[in-house]
């Protein structure tokens, strides 16, 4: 009886750390069922436990990072949006609405525009804080008119072929915004220029830069990390 | 019972089987989470400058420590495993709640003069082991801390994970970076009552291994009764002190 037990618990023990060290390896696309499984419920949950009324207030005191807020893009070259080329900026708003928009900056200046303090949470461990200015996603989707079947957003961009889809709920948070303002200055290049979505909700590598379509959708089209094995969801 | 003469029973399965889970979580949480420390090895906001408490602010952890290869891969690793780890911990002080074995290791009123005694008996300044019931004082001390300490770092993980959405577990260590200090700072505590726990076992007494893995143990070969400190008396005493 007692030996059984033993020989259980070490056989059982061997087990389950061979069966998981057999999934160590770097290939995020041939992940563990058991990790898959982990990271789908962990989806689920994380996805009940958000709350649109829950906030991101960094202290009134705090200040920002500004020059040291940290910037990448995922091209050869920093993208930078030549009219000559590729003829005026649009943002184009489109999928699942009745009303498709196509905006100049300028549209965006003048549609209603919020300010906010708040964080953004890299995936590596570090937050920064900036003073983003912009329009609301929520906004937009009102005024293009998003259907039923609208239950995903991709935010498209010209920095290659970087993109990445939200659920619905964290794209209508209110401190979800399409940003054409940063500490007070328009974008630069290097910061996203000239708009991009930026959220404390969602972890950086989902915040697209270089904007270019909110496209509403009924499925979720994964994303650029997204597909490269970080989790899709990624909220905070 | 009769089948062990001379032997009682020490650890219910159910604190082995939690005790030998936690061997095999432990150390792929660990190696997963520096694996993800690495991604930024500092404590510091961009832009902040060094990190005053951690002298070795922005440098890796070397990679042999780290688990999951990348930082993607760790992340599916420590949220994955985090639940093994969380459960496991339920049912341990479920256990220890509902059994009655709280008593062993909550701390009780003498036990800082206790944990005196064992120190001193350790460090020669006395001749003879305190006497003690299933552990010493100082063992108590850490079998209590251990627990604690895992739920310090499940809260700093939550208030990690979830800084906007459960903003509420963020505020209690102030904010995001210093949930990460506490939640770095108490795996390191735990690590070394680990290991200090690990050493005390094979140093002062290796019998009570057997009543890890079986349940039963030898009150004989006790340190108590071999008046054991580190690496001395480690042999069984002689049969005729035992009859």
């Amino acid at each position: 009886m007692t030996l059984d037990r033993r020989r259980f618990l070490t056989l059982s023990a061997a087990s389950v750390s061979a069966a998981m060290l057999a999934a160590c390896g770097g290939d995020a696309a041939r992940l563990h069922p058991l990790l898959d499984l982990a990271t789908r419920k962990n989806e689920t949950l994380e996805r009940k436990l958000f709350r649109s009324g829950s906030r991101n207030r960094p202290p009134v005191d705090a200040g920002v990072a500004g020059e040291s807020f940290p910037s990448y893009f995922v091209s050869k070259h920093m993208p930078v949006w030549d009219p000559a080329v590729r003829g005026a900026w649009r943002l184009e708003v489109s999928g699942a609405v009745r009303k498709p928009l196509s905006l100049s900056l300028d549209d965006l200046v003048r549609l209603p525009r919020i300010s906010q303090k708040v964080d953004h949470y890299c995936v590596e461990g570090w937050n920064a804080r900036a003073q983003f200015s912009g329009v609301r996603v929520s906004d937009l989707a009102r005024l293009a008119g998003a259907t039923e079947d609208a239950q995903y957003v991709d935010f498209q961009s010209f920095d290659d072929d970087y993109h990445e889809s939200w659920d619905m709920a964290s794209a209508m948070h209110p401190q979800t915004i399409v940003v054409i303002a940063k500490d007070g200055h328009f974008l630069n290049a290097s910061y996203g220029a000239p708009a991009r979505v930026h959220s404390p909700v969602k972890l950086g590598y989902k915040n697209t830069k270089y904007l270019t379509k909110v496209v509403f959708m009924p499925k979720r089209n994964g994303g650029y990390w997204s597909d490269l094995g970080y989790e899709w969801y990624g909220g905070t | 019972m009769s089948g062990h003469p001379g032997l009682v029973k020490r650890n219910h399965w159910v604190v082995r089987l939690t005790h030998w889970l936690n061997v095999i979580a432990l150390p792929l949480m660990i190696g997963s989470g520096l694996r993800i420390f690495n991604a930024h090895p500092s404590f510091s906001r961009p832009g902040e400058g060094k990190f005053a408490l951690n002298p070795w602010d922005g440098h890796e952890v070397p990679d042999w420590l780290t688990f999951g290869r990348w930082l993607g891969g760790a992340r599916h690793w420590h949220f994955g495993v985090m639940w093994l780890l969380v459960v496991n911990g339920l049912v341990y002080v479920g256990f220890l709640w509902l059994h009655g074995e709280w008593r062993d290791v909550v701390p009780r009123r003498h036990d800082a003069r206790d944990a005196l005694e064992m120190a001193k008996f350790y460090l020669f300044l006395r001749k003879e082991h305190p006497h003690q019931g299933k552990h010493n004082a100082l063992q108590r001390g850490t079998y209590f801390m251990m627990p604690v300490l895992g739920a310090l770092i499940v809260l700093s993980g939550i208030a990690i994970w979830k800084p906007v959405t459960l903003g509420f577990v963020t505020v209690l260590f102030v904010n995001y970076k210093w949930a990460r200090v506490v939640h770095f700072g108490s795996m390191l505590a735990l690590v070394l009552l680990a290991v200090v726990h690990v050493v005390m076992v094979f140093a002062v007494d290796p019998y009570s291994l057997r009543s890890m893995i079986t349940g039963w143990y030898n009150p004989r070969l006790s340190p108590e009764a071999r008046n054991a400190r580190p690496f001395t008396n480690l042999l069984p005493p002689t049969e005729d002190t035992a009859a």
